[in-house]
């Protein structure tokens, strides 16, 4: 009888330290998820706010290149309607638990790329547009922004691997499964978004 | 760690870039283009101007990129050397390749607000390479050093902890001091003549402090700062 309690509560002390192990580690598993969540969003709002930097950027680039004589219009509408495509789109961070909507993010934002890179492009036919020192200044500040975006994705992207490496692996996968922590998406490289658009004259 | 592996594993396979040089000068020429002495003066330059406003402004002179994309392999060199303080992200890139006839100013985070895109590109339109047409490189560089200097004076002052990533290390070596100076006094009251042995030590532990402070002196060494691609590029 004594023998039995004995083993007893050794039994259930050994069970209640396995129960303290696998809460601790819970807990460290499940900061750890907040913490690359948090990263996750933190860098999708720095790529987030450099594609808005450069929609904010173009209706001066407009102004400025319409003002010269016959320059092609199609360029310049191009520009503009994918530029109002963009601006109509509402991006929360939620978007990147919505496979869908981030791809409509892309896609749009990937068009407006495009015409920026014809419109750039076509300037090289006008070289007192090239000459103008504001101009000038309009165009390092895009492509500036442009490279901002590269760097942004590029961080994003590897931080979002990290957390979805995270997530898919065993045991983490059951704390992520528990609290909802699902896959996020991130920028695939587009076929073909590596060669700059060709421009026919 | 495992996250700064995976760093390293991704940017090395997704570009066939030259290699990433550590600088251990601020300005490092690779091509043979400057001699020594316009070498040195640079480098006064650039570190006199650290010293004084604890901005790090870097010349790294390369001869081809190898086909790499010169805004990735400027990021890469700004990164990986940490140009620019932790605290302020002040670290800025002058960086040119000779064969390819390009140039980049990257900018750090801290910087952006006082050298904009804008600025950058002007400073490499204007100034630097109509010296470079002409085949007059350390002109080009020298005045563009100077312009960038003179954009970015006055952003930041120096600390006065000259090293601010030693200012968080250096407190537990002044503990570690004093602990050792009070055991001395403890076992010298106790031992009078033993006591002066070890306290001698100690003074040791202090002056070993003051070196490697002064060694930072000589060479270049990032403070961590970070760089999210700022800057502009051009070609002459």
């Amino acid at each position: 009888m004594k023998k039995g309690m004995v083993i007893g509560c050794g039994v259930a002390g050994f069970i209640l330290i396995i129960l303290a192990i696998a809460l601790f580690w819970g807990i460290g598993a499940y900061n750890n998820l907040v913490n690359l969540n948090e990263s996750v969003v933190g860098s999708w709002s720095q790529v987030e706010n450099q594609y808005q930097r450069r929609t904010d950027l173009i209706p001066n680039l407009v102004s400025t290149v319409k003002g010269y004589a016959n320059f092609e219009k199609e360029v310049l509408t191009g520009v503009t309607e994918a530029r109002a495509k963009v601006s109509q789109m509402n991006v929360t961070p939620e978007v990147l638990n919505d496979p869908q909507a981030f791809q409509r993010f892309e896609q749009s934002q990937s068009q407006l790329s495009g015409a920026l890179s014809r419109l750039l492009v076509t300037v090289e036919n006008y070289p007192e547009l090239k000459a103008n020192e504001g101009f000038l200044q309009l165009q390092s500040q895009l492509e500036g922004t442009e490279n901002r975006i590269a760097v942004g994705r590029r961080q994003f992207t590897q931080i979002v691997q990290e957390y979805n490496t995270t997530i898919k692996r065993f045991p983490t996968t059951i704390i992520a499964g528990l609290f909802g922590y699902n896959q996020k998406e991130y920028f695939k490289a587009v076929p073909g978004s590596d060669t700059p658009p060709k421009v026919e004259f | 760690m495992k996250f700064i592996f995976i760093i390293f594993l991704f940017t090395a396979v997704a570009f066939a870039q030259p290699q990433v040089p550590t600088l251990t000068k601020w300005a490092t020429d690779l091509t043979g283009t400057f001699s020594e002495q316009q070498l040195n003066t640079l480098n006064s330059r650039l570190s006199t101007f650290e010293d004084t406003t604890s901005n790090q402004v870097l010349l790294l002179m390369i001869s081809s990129l190898n086909g790499a994309v010169i805004e990735e392999y400027a990021y890469d060199v700004a990164t990986k050397n940490k140009i620019g303080s932790k605290k302020f992200d002040n670290g800025a890139l002058l960086l040119i390749a000779k064969a390819d006839k390009k140039l980049r100013i990257e900018v750090g985070y801290g910087l952006e607000g006082i050298l904009p895109d804008a600025l950058s590109s002007s400073i490499i339109r204007n100034v630097i390479v109509p010296h470079f047409k002409r085949d007059e490189y350390y002109s080009g560089v020298s005045a563009g050093i100077d312009a960038i200097i003179s954009a970015v004076k006055g952003e930041y002052k120096a600390d006065p902890d000259t090293n601010d990533e030693d200012g968080d290390s250096i407190i537990p070596v002044i503990i570690f001091i004093l602990f050792i100076i009070f055991i001395t006094f403890v076992k010298g009251g106790r031992r009078g003549r033993g006591g002066f042995i070890s306290y001698g030590s100690g003074l040791g532990g202090s002056s070993w402090g003051g070196s490697s402070g002064g060694s930072s002196f000589g060479g270049f060494s990032g403070g961590g700062g970070s760089f999210g691609g700022g800057g502009a590029s051009g070609s002459w």
